[in-house]
C-alpha cells in the first residue's frame, strides 16, 4: 500500500468509529445493519466481482450463519464458536454446491444457488420444530466477548465494526496474495489462464465458498443484532439486494461493496419522502446506472474523473483477444 | 383414474402456459445472451394493459386484447430491446441481469402503485363449462389453454423452420458473425425475436390472469417457474421449453396432490437440482448446443 | 540422438466423413525449432490441438518425454512443462505487464494454500523482470496489457510462455498481425532464448519468410498429411511444397 492509501484508510476508520457518537438507536442500527451487508456484500464481490461467477443465494448463506449462531447461542454456547460454525457451515455448503454447478458450465451457479435460496426459506419455513418456522427464533443475546459486553446500540456497532474490518482485512489479503491475481485472470480470459497452470474450476470454487463464508460471517451478527430472525429475512429477494449492493457500488473494486451496501441501505430512507413511489425511482436509477456505467458507482466516479484527466486509451480493436 | 385424468390435464393446460414464458426466455437467451429476470413480469404486466382497455378506454374484452398486445410489443418487445439490451450487450451478461431485476421490480411496483395492490378479476376467455371425461371432470378452459398455447408454440416452430425470416432468426442465434457476412440483418433479427417475446408473454398473461386473477406479484412465480422449464427442458432449443414448462406444469399439480402442501414448491427446484447434476444440458438439450 | 521430447505417434483425426489429419507422424528433439506449415485447412491447428491434448485423436497419440497427453488438462500439460501461446491475442488486459509474466509463473510455485499465504508476487518479480527486460518491455512494466499495441502484446504473450521455464514451447501463429519491425525483434529474441535456455519450439506459421529464416526443421502439412520434411533449404527447394502452396 502506498502511504496515500495508509492515510485514507486510517481516515476511514476513524469516520466509522465517530460516525455513531451522539446520534440515536435508530441511525446506529442502520449503520450496524449497513457494517454487516458490507461483510455479505464484500463476500459476494469475491464470487461476482474478482472470479466471475454470479451467485444468487448470498442472503441464503447469511440466513445458514444467522441460523446456526441462534440456534447454538440459544443453547447456551458461546458467541465466537456459534460464529466460527456458522462461517464453517457456509463455507462447506458453497462448496457442496459449487462443486457440481462449476463442473457443468459458466452460469449454471446461478441456477443452482437460485434454487438452493428457494429450497432453504422452505425449509426454514416448515421444519418449525427445529427453526421455528415462520414464527422464527427470538431471544438471542447480545455477546459478552473477552469480558466485554456488547449489550447496548453503540456497543454492539463498535463490536460489528471490529469484526467488519477483520473480514476487511481478510479479504485485502487474499486480494494481494497471488489468489487476487489468479481471480482477476480468471475473470479477464479463463482459457489464456488455465494454459498458465491455473486450475480454473478449483479457483472458482474456492472464491465461491469463501464469499459464502463472509455471508456467514454476517449471519453470525445478523442473530444478535436483531435478536429476532425469520425466514423471510434470507429470501431470494435479499440476495438480490446483496447483488445489488455489489454491482451498484462496482464489482471487482475493493471498496465498491461498502459503497454499494450504503447505497441500497440508504437511499429507500432518502427517498422516503416520495412515498409510495420509492422502489419505482429505485429501480429506474439502477436501471440507468447499469445502461451508463456497468462498473457501478465507482466505475462511473472513474469515468466522470478521466474525463477531467486525459489519460492513454486502450485501443478498442484488440479487445477481441479479451474473449477468446 | 379419474382424478389422475384431471390433474394431468390440470397440468398440461397450466404447464402449456409455463412453456409460453419458457420459450420467450429461450429465445431472448439465444438471440442476444439475455437472462432475462424480469420474465415473470412480462407475463404480469399485459393483463394490466387488457384490464386499462377494458376499463378505462371503454373497450370491449377482443379490442382490449389487441391494445395490449400493441403495447406489450411496443414496450416489452421494442423499448426493452433498444434502450435496455442494446446498449448493454457489450458490458456481458452481468450488468443486464441486474437492469432486468431492476426491471421486474420497476413493473411490479409501478402497476402496485398505479392500478392497485389487489388481484383484479380477470374476465374469462373461454367459456365456464366443464365437461366429464371417464368420470373426470375436465374445464373448457383447461382444454381452451392447452389449445392455444400449443397452436402458438406450433406455429412459432414452423414460422422459425418453414419461413426464410424464420431460417434467418436461427443463423442469427447459432452464428451471428457467420450470418452477417452472409447478408442477414443480424439486429433486426434480434428485434423480431423480442417482438415474439411480448407477444408469446402477452398471449400467457391473457391466458393465465383468468385463472389466478391479475395480480403484481404473479411475475414473482411465473418468473421461475419459466425459468425452471427452460433449463429442464433443455436451454438451446424451443422443444427442450415446451416439454419442461408441461413438466413442471404436471409434476406441479401431482405434488400438491401427493405430497405436503408445505414442500410443493420444493419439487420442481428439485427436479432443476438433479438436471443441473446429471443431465446439465437439459433433458432435450444436446451437449453441442451453444456454449453457455 | 537422445530421446524425443515430444513425439507424434500416427495421429488421425476425423470430424465426421472428413480427414482433418491422416497418419501423421513426427518426433521433436531438445533445441529444436520446429515449423510446422500448410496452407488453409491442411490440418495444422487441429494437429495442434491432437498435441495439446484438447482434441482427442480418432488415432494414435503424443507423448512428452514418454507421457501421453490424451485427455491431459491445459492446466496439468502446463504444469508438465509446456508453454504455448495462442494465435488470438491472449494477454490480461486490465493487469500490468508485470502482473501478467508473474502469472504465468505463480501456479508452478509451491501449493494452492502455501500461495494464499505466501508473499504477493510468489517471489517471481525478479525473475518476471528479467523476462521483460528480455523482451525490451522494461518502459511498460507497469502498464496495463491491454493499452500496448499489438505487437508489444505479443511479446508479452511470449514472455508469459517462457515464465514458467518450460522444456517445450508451442507458438500458435506468433508473426500474425505483427508489423515487419517488431517480427524482426520477435524472431531475433525467439532465437537468442532457443539458444541461451535451450527450449524447444515448435511454431505453426503462415508466414513462409518468418518460418524460413526462425526454424531449424520444418514438416509440411497439406490435406492432413506431411508432404514434405527437411531443413528450411530443402523445403524451399522442394517441388510438391511449391505445388502445394501455388495450387499447381
Amino acid at each position: 500500500m502506498t502511504r496515500k492509501q495508509i492515510l485514507f484508510v486510517v481516515l476511514g476508520i476513524a469516520a466509522l468509529i465517530a460516525a455513531p457518537l451522539g446520534q440515536g438507536n435508530y441511525i446506529i442500527y442502520t449503520m450496524t445493519s449497513w457494517l454487516l451487508f458490507s461483510i455479505a456484500a464484500m463476500g459476494l464481490n469475491l464470487t461476482l466481482g474478482y472470479a466471475g461467477q454470479i451467485s444468487l443465494a448470498q442472503a441464503g448463506f447469511m440466513g445458514v450463519g444467522a441460523y446456526v449462531t441462534a440456534l447454538m447461542t440459544l443453547a447456551g454456547v458461546p458467541w465466537i464458536l456459534a460464529a466460527l460454525s456458522s462461517i464453517g457451515s457456509a463455507f462447506v455448503v458453497g462448496l457442496l454446491l459449487g462443486y457440481p454447478a462449476l463442473r457443468v458450465q459458466h452460469h449454471f451457479l446461478a441456477f443452482v444457488t437460485l434454487a438452493f435460496n428457494t429450497l432453504l426459506f422452505l425449509v426454514l419455513r416448515n421444519e418449525e420444530e427445529i427453526t421455528g418456522g415462520s414464527f422464527g427464533l427470538m431471544g438471542m443475546e447480545r455477546p459478552t466477548v473477552f469480558g466485554i459486553s456488547t449489550d447496548g446500540n453503540l456497543n454492539f456497532y463498535y463490536f460489528a465494526l471490529v469484526c467488519f474490518l477483520v473480514a476487511a482485512g481478510i479479504m485485502w489479503w487474499i486480494l494481494r496474495s497471488p489468489w487476487g491475481r489468479a481471480f482477476k485472470a480468471l475473470r479477464e480470459n479463463p482459457i489464456r489462464a488455465e494454459s498458465l497452470g491455473l486450475k480454473v474450476r478449483r479457483q472458482t470454487l474456492l472464491a465461491f465458498a469463501i464469499g459464502s463464508a463472509f455471508a456467514g460471517l454476517a449471519g453470525a451478527l445478523q442473530s444478535p443484532l436483531v435478536q429476532f430472525i425469520e425466514p423471510s429475512s434470507f429470501a431470494l429477494n435479499h440476495s438480490l439486494k446483496i447483488l445489488l449492493m455489489v454491482v451498484v457500488g462496482g464489482a471487482g473494486f475493493f471498496f465498491g461493496p461498502m459503497l454499494g451496501a450504503a447505497v441500497v441501505i440508504l437511499l429507500p430512507e432518502i427517498l422516503r419522502f416520495t412515498e409510495g413511489y420509492y422502489l419505482i425511482i429505485y429501480a429506474l436509477l439502477v436501471i440507468v446506472l447499469m445502461v451508463y456505467s456497468p462498473n457501478g458507482l465507482i466505475g462511473a466516479g472513474q469515468k466522470i474523473w478521466s474525463k477531467f484527466k486525459p489519460k492513454h486509451e486502450a485501443r478498442r480493436d484488440l479487445e477481441k483477444g479479451f474473449q477468446l | 383414474m379419474a382424478e389422475f385424468i384431471q390433474i394431468l390435464v390440470s397440468g398440461l393446460a397450466a404447464g402449456s402456459i409455463y412453456a409460453l414464458a419458457a420459450v420467450g426466455f429461450t429465445l431472448l437467451w439465444q438471440a442476444s445472451q439475455t437472462i432475462n429476470f424480469a420474465q415473470g413480469e412480462f407475463v404480469m404486466l399485459p393483463a394490466f394493459f387488457v384490464l386499462i382497455g377494458m376499463n378505462f378506454l371503454g373497450l370491449g374484452l377482443w379490442p382490449a386484447v389487441g391494445f395490449a398486445l400493441l403495447l406489450s410489443l411496443l414496450i416489452l418487445g421494442l423499448t426493452f430491446k433498444k434502450l435496455i439490451v442494446e446498449p448493454m450487450l457489450p458490458h456481458g451478461t452481468l450488468p443486464l441481469v441486474i437492469a432486468t431485476i431492476a426491471l421486474g421490480l420497476l413493473m411490479k411496483e409501478s402497476v402496485k402503485e398505479f392500478y392497485g395492490a389487489t388481484a383484479q378479476p380477470f374476465p374469462p376467455i373461454f367459456p365456464q363449462k366443464v365437461f366429464h371425461v371417464l368420470g373426470a371432470s375436465v374445464s373448457a378452459q383447461d382444454i381452451g389453454n392447452l389449445a392455444v398455447s400449443m397452436l402458438a408454440i406450433l406455429g412459432l416452430q414452423l414460422f422459425l423452420s418453414r419461413t426464410r425470416t424464420g431460417r434467418c432468426m436461427q443463423a442469427s442465434a447459432q452464428n451471428p458473425q457467420v450470418a452477417e457476412i452472409l447478408g442477414v440483418d443480424v439486429k433486426r433479427m434480434a428485434l423480431y425475436t423480442f417482438l415474439i417475446n411480448a407477444a408469446l408473454a402477452t398471449i400467457a398473461s391473457v391466458l393465465i390472469s383468468p385463472v389466478y386473477l391479475a395480480k403484481f406479484s404473479n411475475g414473482e412465480t411465473l418468473g421461475l417457474v419459466a425459468f425452471i422449464a427452460a433449463i429442464v427442458g433443455g436451454f438451446n432449443q424451443i422443444r427442450g421449453a415446451l416439454v419442461g414448462g408441461l413438466l413442471i406444469g404436471v409434476i406441479d399439480n401431482i405434488s400438491a396432490v401427493y405430497i405436503s402442501a408445505q414442500y410443493r414448491a420444493a419439487v420442481p427446484l428439485l427436479l432443476l437440482i438433479a438436471i443441473i447434476l446429471f443431465r446439465p444440458q437439459g433433458l432435450l438439450g444436446s451437449k453441442e448446443g451453444r456454449a453457455v | 540422438m537422445s530421446a524425443p521430447i515430444l513425439s507424434v505417434r500416427n495421429i488421425s483425426k476425423r470430424f465426421g466423413g472428413i480427414r482433418a489429419v491422416n497418419d501423421v507422424s513426427f518426433d521433436v528433439h531438445k533445441g529444436e525449432i520446429l515449423g510446422l506449415i500448410g496452407p488453409n485447412g491442411s490440418g495444422k491447428s487441429t494437429l495442434f490441438n491432437c498435441i495439446l491434448g484438447q482434441l482427442k485423436p480418432t488415432e494414435g497419440h503424443c507423448e512428452l518425454n514418454g507421457v501421453s497427453t490424451d485427455g491431459v488438462r491445459p492446466a496439468e500439460l502446463s504444469l508438465m512443462g509446456v508453454g504455448r501461446t495462442f494465435q488470438q491475442l491472449s494477454v490480461f488486459p486490465k493487469m500490468t505487464v508485470l502482473d501478467n509474466v508473474i502469472l504465468a509463473g505463480q501456479e508452478h510455485e509451491g501449493s494452492m494454500l502455501s500461495r494464499l499465504f505466501g508473499e504477493s508476487d510468489a517471489g517471481l518479480t525478479r525473475k518476471a523482470e528479467q523476462l521483460i527486460e528480455f523482451f525490451r518491455l522494461t518502459p511498460y512494466r507497469d502498464t496495463e496489457a491491454g493499452s500496448l499495441s499489438y505487437g508489444q502484446q505479443k511479446l508479452v504473450d511470449a514472455a508469459m510462455a517462457f515464465m514458467a521455464g518450460p522444456g517445450i514451447v508451442l507458438l500458435d501463429e506468433p508473426a500474425g498481425g505483427v508489423n515487419l519491425t517488431m517480427l524482426a525483434h520477435l524472431k531475433e529474441r525467439l532465437q537468442t532464448y532457443n539458444r541461451e535456455h535451450g527450449v524447444t519450439f515448435v511454431v505453426i506459421e503462415h508466414n513462409m519468410e518468418f518460418v524460413m529464416s526462425l526454424c531449424t526443421r520444418i514438416i509440411v502439412l497439406a490435406q492432413g498429411e506431411i508432404i514434405a520434411e527437411g531443413s528450411p533449404e530443402e523445403i524451399r527447394a522442394n517441388q510438391m511444397v511449391i505445388d502445394a502452396y501455388l495450387g499447381g
